[in-house]
């Protein structure tokens, strides 16, 4: 469904992302692996329209959407779960939620209010408070409500899990294998690489800014010594 | 700008070189050319050139900061109006003493800058604009609402300045000392931009942060920086007020703080001829558009015509008029 | 000075904001003759740690000591004319001014004379002075003419170290100088801080695991604000603890 071909993208001089080709199929949940500071998220940001790639294509369902702003990404049903999560912290828990609410490119609407508080048990308990007075997991899982009620074809998962407790880790990851059940593809950026390739189709290693492993992840797991020299030291 | 700084400044130049003298034999041409045609003209021209050239010494004193520091006053007419309200109430019945007036004069714009610039450094960006702003109106308001300075309708100068036989009541002597006054501002703005004063401000401009990282206590330096353009802009409003010989909150009020942003910017930042340029443009501006003998009708409306002129040359020359003559001849001009 | 004194000793190092804290109890030491390099896995605290050596951020606790001086409550500016000198991830020159006013300027800092306004800075005979070595031991003279802003990104990336070097400091504090760059860039990268090395202090935040094992003498690892482990880099990729943090637990054979 998206695809990127020669992806370069520099931060002023510096050339974070050096020619990065991948695929990201409909229906398919990929995994992205790599050490801090690879370019994990500048590919995302590149591919969602925060940044403008100096070379290289975006390709949407065939289309040229490079350089599109990330509204009409996001339009094109991305669901973006950003690290650092990025709820609205004026907003309550309610409002954050309905302000996304929107059917699906298909014009389904198969994440409502109703099916995001049954999938978020906690959030249904914290309605009304606001978005700053919510913990980390609590946020984290707002994050992706709040993405899922745009009825999204990918989402989006930059460090979903980073600096929760493990059992909220724990809830994270059920969540994600859920939304994986019900047909949405997903792109999942976390430090557990097991978990990571455990629950995607398919996995990219990235290394200074290029994609230098990649394949089924029942295969990369067969392979934990060409990871361990990728993402160890 | 030290803390907003665009990613690209093609408007400012780098470092001056060595060219002190090269880069003032064009001003000093023109402080002789204004010296020699000094007695030959009229009432009215001698009047405007001199207005123009305290407008320039103002003008001067706000690049000092913008330009050369980075830092962007929009309270800068402060400095300016405490200037001509000490000259005037210092002068008494029987007139000042020039010399004293002028060290009064700045010494107090200076010591209020002093003030403003301590408590108004610490912020940054579009914060420091609104203290700066902030500060200015207080001191409007202290002489437009107290009984310091004769309040809202101000007060005059009965007798002009002056120390022995130079008497700013003789209007060629008036005309000699601005232009003095003027020649020595520039002079010394030359040389602070070719010192180590000055490359200093000019690299707080461009990289507070790596000043810092290599040893400039960049606070400091930026307090020197607004008590000096403070000083000089005490200077201009001496004299406007020797001028005038009369002063009102007016000066002090944040369109003067406005207006002598805009003749920098219509100058060309960065550049001290840009500065003088700029406020040369500006003033004859303002004359031509209200003049009804050239514009007709439209002369009531001199402030809509002088905002459409501003808005089109900003437009067309993102570097001023300074860009213009360097696209004229690119020797340049610093 | 023997060589092998700690020139910059950090003690129980901490750093919080609010409740979180961002960095705890970090002790480490700089010597000259020594890259030491600090990694860690993301929001580790490598950013606030360098901040907290070069003055910018104060420290919740802890003591930093240059050749035995109590630097901790040094601003920057002074600490940099003390002998810490910092590069920045994201490029700090002037662009606007040539490599040699860079490096000038920057060497200014140390015969500042600010009063002194009747005087030409480009005259400044020590400042030339630094700046030219400066720029000899970054490999710049070449470009001293050069506009700043018009080189390549490494060479811009050399000027950032090169301008640490104008104050002649004995302290080295390089935030990620490898960010951006190619193969051929890095090398030039490396055998620079491999000349610098012999007469100064280094403390390199990288994230290029490959250069980092090739030029560091020692290697601090932190997860999560504190230091895990430090040591000799084969000692470090051998440690069962670093493997944990980077690759979980389950250690694959």
């Amino acid at each position: 469904m998206i695809e990127t071909r020669e992806l370069n993208t520099y931060y002023g001089d510096s050339h974070i992302l050096r020619g990065v080709d991948a695929q990201l199929p409909g229906a398919t949940a990929v995994g992205l692996l790599g050490r801090n500071g690879m370019g994990k998220t500048t590919f995302i940001r590149t591919l969602m329209g925060y940044v403008r790639p100096a070379s290289g294509q975006v390709l949407a369902d065939g289309r040229n959407v490079t350089g599109w702003a990330p509204e009409r990404m996001a339009r094109l049903g991305i669901g973006y779960v950003p690290e650092g999560r990025g709820i609205f912290p004026n907003l309550s828990v309610r409002e954050n939620l309905v302000m996304a609410a929107r059917a699906g490119v298909d014009g389904r609407r198969d994440w409502t209010f109703e099916r995001v508080m049954a999938t978020f048990p906690r959030l249904s308990e914290r309605l009304s408070h606001g978005g700053q007075q919510l913990s980390g997991g609590e946020q984290q899982m707002l994050s992706i409500g709040r993405a899922l009620m745009t009825n999204p074809r990918l989402m989006i998962l930059d460090e979903a899990t980073e600096g929760l407790a493990p059992l909220v880790v724990a809830e994270i990851w059920r969540v994600i294998a859920e939304i994986r059940a019900t047909g949405i593809a997903t792109l999942i950026v976390d430090r557990d690489w097991r978990k990571v390739l455990h629950h995607t189709d398919r996995a990219m290693v990235m290394e200074k800014g290029l994609i230098t492993l990649a394949g089924g992840s029942a295969e990369l797991l067969a392979q934990p010594e060409a990871l361990a020299q990728r993402l160890g030291v | 700008m030290s803390a907003a700084a665009p990613m690209t400044s093609p408007v400012l130049p780098s470092l001056p070189a060595d060219r002190l003298t090269r880069g003032l034999l064009v001003p000093a041409a023109a402080v002789a050319v204004l010296a020699v045609a000094a007695p030959f003209l009229g009432g009215y021209a001698s009047d405007l050139v001199v207005k123009v050239m305290i407008l320039a010494i103002f003008a001067l004193s706000l690049e000092l900061l913008v330009g050369m520091t980075g830092l962007v006053s929009l309270g800068h007419a402060a400095f300016y109006g405490i200037g001509a309200y000490v000259t005037v109430l210092a002068s008494g019945d029987e007139g000042g003493n020039l010399l004293v007036l002028l060290v009064a004069s700045m010494g107090l714009a200076a010591l209020y800058a002093l003030v403003v610039g301590a408590l108004s450094l610490r912020t940054k960006g579009v914060y420091f604009i609104m203290v700066t702003l902030a500060f200015a109106q207080m001191a409007f308001f202290v002489f437009h609402d107290t009984p310091v300075g004769g309040g809202s309708d101000g007060i005059y100068l009965y007798v002009r300045p002056a120390i022995g036989p130079i008497d700013l009541e003789n209007r060629l002597t008036l005309f000699y000392v601005v232009l003095a006054a003027l020649a020595g501002t520039y002079g010394l703005l030359a040389l602070i931009r070719r010192s180590r004063f000055g490359a200093a401000l000019a690299g707080i401009r461009v990289s507070e942060q790596r000043m810092r990282a290599v040893g400039f206590p960049t606070y400091f330096y930026k307090l020197a920086a607004f008590v000096i353009a403070g000083a000089l802009a005490g200077l201009a409003g001496c004299l406007v007020a020797a001028r005038d010989g009369v002063v009102n909150p007016e000066l002090l009020a944040w369109h003067n703080s406005g207006e002598v942003l805009l003749m920098i910017i219509l100058g060309g930042l960065g550049h001290l001829r840009g500065a003088v340029l700029g406020a040369v443009a500006f003033t004859l501006l303002k004359e031509l558009l209200s003049t009804h003998a050239l514009v007709g009708p439209l002369a009531d409306h001199w402030q809509l015509s002088l905002g459409l002129v501003i808005i089109a040359f900003v437009a067309w020359l993102p570097r001023g008029l300074i860009g213009l003559v360097q696209r004229i001849s690119p020797e340049g001009s610093r | 000075m023997n060589g092998t004194d700690a020139l910059l000793k950090v003690d129980g190092l901490t750093r919080r904001f609010g409740g979180l804290v961002a960095v705890g109890n970090v002790s480490l030491d700089l010597r000259v003759g020594e890259v030491h390099a600090v990694i860690g896995t993301n929001g580790a605290g490598k950013s606030t740690l360098i901040n907290m050596l070069s003055g910018e951020i104060a420290a919740s606790e802890g003591r930093i000591a240059l050749e035995r001086s109590d630097i901790t409550a040094l601003a920057q500016p002074r600490r940099a004319l003390a002998g810490v000198g910092r590069s920045y991830q994201r490029n700090t020159i002037f662009a606007e001014f040539t490599v040699l006013e860079n490096c000038r300027l920057a060497a200014q800092a140390a015969t500042p004379r600010p009063w002194a306004f009747w005087e030409s800075a480009a005259r400044c005979a020590a400042s030339n002075q630094a700046a030219h070595e400066a720029m000899e031991a970054a490999g710049l003279t070449a470009e001293a003419q050069r506009i700043a802003g018009t080189m390549s990104h490494g060479a811009k990336r050399q000027l950032e170290v090169a301008m640490c070097l104008a104050t002649r400091p004995r302290v080295l504090l390089l935030d990620e100088p490898l960010a951006g760059m190619g193969a051929e860039e890095t090398e030039r990268m490396l055998a620079l801080l491999s000349r610098l090395k012999a007469s100064h202090a280094i403390l390199l935040v990288e994230h290029d695991m490959d250069a980092v094992f090739r030029i560091a003498d020692r290697i601090t690892v932190m997860v999560n604000g504190t230091v895990i482990a430090t040591g000799a880099p084969e000692s470090i990729r051998t440690n069962p603890e670093v493997r944990t943090a980077y690759l979980g637990d389950e250690v694959p054979a």
